[in-house]
């Protein structure tokens, strides 16, 4: 599978945009772990903008920093949300309502807490009726989405916007899932073209003795292994570094991703 | 967009809702007009409304199985026994090998009822959860998509989608891409979510729970009943030993609202033009629609607009909520499955429980089951986000 990357959109600690993070991602500076900036929103109108949870600010932080560096109509782009938990914020907040006797649920949360969230906020955002889908593949969700949005791209012939991220759970479903760190990116896709582009992105299966990638910077390898939307980072690092070909854990092996 | 798609065979389907185990079950009590829901009891729920609740799912997991039991995989396992699917699948592991082999899985809420009990027996003194609370294998959305896997032996790609009440419509159109592209050659897709809490309360909290029998496209239609069900179906590229087959499908945003849908039903109109596209067919060749027909007022009325927008007055359509309720993440998989069954039977159900159709509704709404010839037949299902997906079933050349 063949696809262009024509935009990359980043919000992960020490990562703030994809722009500012080139020196850290080619090694010329060390990765230090800092507290995300708060998300703009600015696509996103004000009414809905109060009820956006956290998980929804993530997403849309590396999706508005996409659409930013492409230059992006983002009603023009179909969307894959990926995100392996979702909204666990919530999720406690609602579980721990029904184990009190008044069983009182709020109704934003409710809606809120459905995983395809941030997906329609941002098709309300970006005023977008094309299609989107929002999955989960445990750890391999990158590399999930990163599939199903090659497909959308080269099957359906529509531009695609893969967003990524998933969020730290709280305390005490931290001790069940431990996803320690907040990250996300987003990668603008499309079926190869002549346009400019980025790169120049060869999907395939990993062979046998293939290894998954790892980040030379310890700083970056562990955020690298806190989060399932950060095992995309040896792909950032690679695309930051111009060259190579990287190695991503997927469901039942690896997928190996050649840049050109 | 929407090019015309070579269609795929369904090689085997089953599905279990509040009317039984396995298809027999379903097409009996559809034919016969009887409904599966109840007067809700579930976990001491003492919220006013009916449910679609499935028997049987009070017995454990086997025992290799066990770190894996919930109420939702339970709901899997029962559906994965039905219908010679185990045997079906065995026999597509032999042909493709099960690296070729993808899973396609939809649902809204996976396990999250083992989460909701976790909290309920937490220690509330350290607010440690209890030590059988196995996140990844219920809480976890994917659980549902790595549980039929791992149970069925497969290794090829896999995913769940998780778009609320759409889920497990969008799984037909991922497999299709992801057969179209070569990511696997042979697909199972289905969909799964059980009664919890979350989706009682939380549907409760919306006042979008209706205290009697749903009661869809009534005039006096009062919200949703909530159901369970899981089903699965077994999808290669056409042709195979097949007599039906997905011929199209479509999918859209709203761009409008959370948990509302817009009003002139653009949204769904839009996915089911996609769907006819998708099949080359024109809006003439459709014989029966299953709605998405939750019975709150808002759906029925966007849907009836984008229905009569796309087919007049013509086609016979209605909703099988009131038969199992409203099975949210399985919706899609559960209109699939009877929109199967229907055009096998050449049988269309009735509108369960609807006595007078609102006025403002102006599509052919099938009050009573009908013997009829039917080619083509769409499905639609719709969900929170201004999620939509529609799928045209039809048989084979």
């Amino acid at each position: 599978m063949k696809l262009d990357l024509l935009a990359v959109g980043l919000s992960m600690p020490g990562l703030a945009g994809w722009v500012a993070s080139q020196a850290v991602l080619r090694g010329e500076q060390a990765h230090a772990l800092a507290e995300l900036p708060p998300s703009a929103m600015t696509l996103l109108p004000a009414n809905e903008r109060r009820r956006a949870p956290p998980t929804v600010r993530l997403a849309f932080a590396a999706a508005e920093d996409a659409v930013d560096n492409g230059g992006l109509q983002p009603a023009d782009w179909a969307t894959v949300f990926v995100t392996s938990e979702a909204d666990t914020p919530i999720i406690h907040r609602i579980c721990h309502a029904l184990a009190e006797p008044a069983r009182l649920v709020s109704p934003t949360d409710f809606h809120n807490c459905v995983h395809n969230a941030a997906a329609g906020y941002w098709g309300i955002a970006a005023g977008c009726r094309l299609p989107s889908s929002s999955l989960s593949a445990w750890d391999f969700s990158f590399t999930a989405g990163l599939l199903e949005a090659g497909a959308l791209a080269l099957v359906e012939e529509l531009p695609v916007l893969l967003v990524a991220y998933d969020l730290p759970p709280p305390v005490p479903l931290y001790a069940s899932r431990k996803i320690a760190q907040p990250a996300a990116l987003a990668l603008a896709l499309r079926a190869p073209g002549n346009g400019p582009a980025l790169a120049r992105l060869h999907l395939q299966s990993g062979g046998a003795d293939d290894a998954e990638s790892r980040c030379a910077d310890v700083s970056l390898e562990a955020l690298r292994l806190s989060n399932p939307a950060a095992r995309a980072l040896p792909l950032l690092v690679a695309l930051a570094q111009g060259r190579g070909s990287v190695v991503l854990p997927a469901v039942g092996g690896t997928l190996r991703v050649e840049l050109s | 967009m929407n090019t015309p798609m070579p269609p795929l065979a369904v090689l085997n389907y089953s599905l279990t809702t509040a009317l039984g185990a396995g298809r027999a079950a379903q097409v009996e009590a559809l034919r016969a007009g009887r409904g599966g829901l109840a007067p809700q009891r579930f976990e001491h729920c003492g919220l006013e409304a009916w449910v679609g609740e499935v028997a049987g799912l009070d017995r454990p997991l086997p025992t290799q199985w066990r770190s894996w039991d919930c109420r939702n995989n339970r709901l899997i396992e029962l559906s994965l026994q039905q219908d010679g699917l185990m045997d079906a699948v065995s026999r597509l592991r032999a042909r493709y090998g099960a690296a070729r082999i993808g899973v396609f899985i939809g649902t809204s809420t996976a396990g999250v009822q083992q989460t909701e009990r976790a909290y309920l027996l937490r220690d509330r003194n350290t607010d440690h959860l209890p030590d059988w609370f196995n996140y990844q294998t219920s809480q976890n959305a994917y659980s549902v998509a790595d549980y039929v896997r791992l149970r069925l032996g497969l290794e090829g790609v896999a995913l769940a989608i998780s778009t609320a009440c759409s889920s497990s419509a969008k799984v037909f159109a991922s497999a299709r891409r992801a057969l179209a592209a070569g990511l696997c050659d042979a697909a199972v897709v289905g969909g799964a979510d059980s009664l919890c809490l979350t989706t009682l309360y939380g549907f409760n909290a919306l006042q979008l729970v209706s205290p009697e029998p749903c009661r869809p496209a009534d005039a006096g239609r009062r919200g949703i009943s909530i159901g369970e069900a899981a089903g699965f179906a077994l999808l290669v590229p056409a042709p195979a030993e097949a007599e039906l087959g997905l011929l199209g499908y479509g999918e859209s945003s709203d761009a409008h609202h959370m948990s509302a849908p817009e009003p002139e039903g653009r949204g769904a109109a839009a996915a089911m033009q996609a769907a006819l596209h998708r099949a080359g067919l024109a809006a003439e060749s459709v014989d029966y629609i299953h709605l998405h027909g939750t019975a709150t007022p808002a759906n029925d009325l966007a849907e009836d607009h984008a229905v009569f927008r796309l087919f007049g007055a013509a086609v016979p359509a209605s909703s099988t909520k009131g038969y199992f309720g409203h099975t949210l993440g399985a919706a899609g998989m559960v209109g699939a499955a009877v929109a199967l069954l229907a055009i096998e039977q050449g049988f269309a159900p009735g509108s369960l429980n609807t006595q007078v159709v609102d006025p403002a509704l102006q599509g052919r709404i099938l009050l009573e089951g009908r013997e009829l010839k039917l080619r083509q037949v769409l499905s639609n299902a719709f969900g929170f986000g201004g999620n939509n997906c529609s799928l045209l079933f039809g048989r084979l050349p």
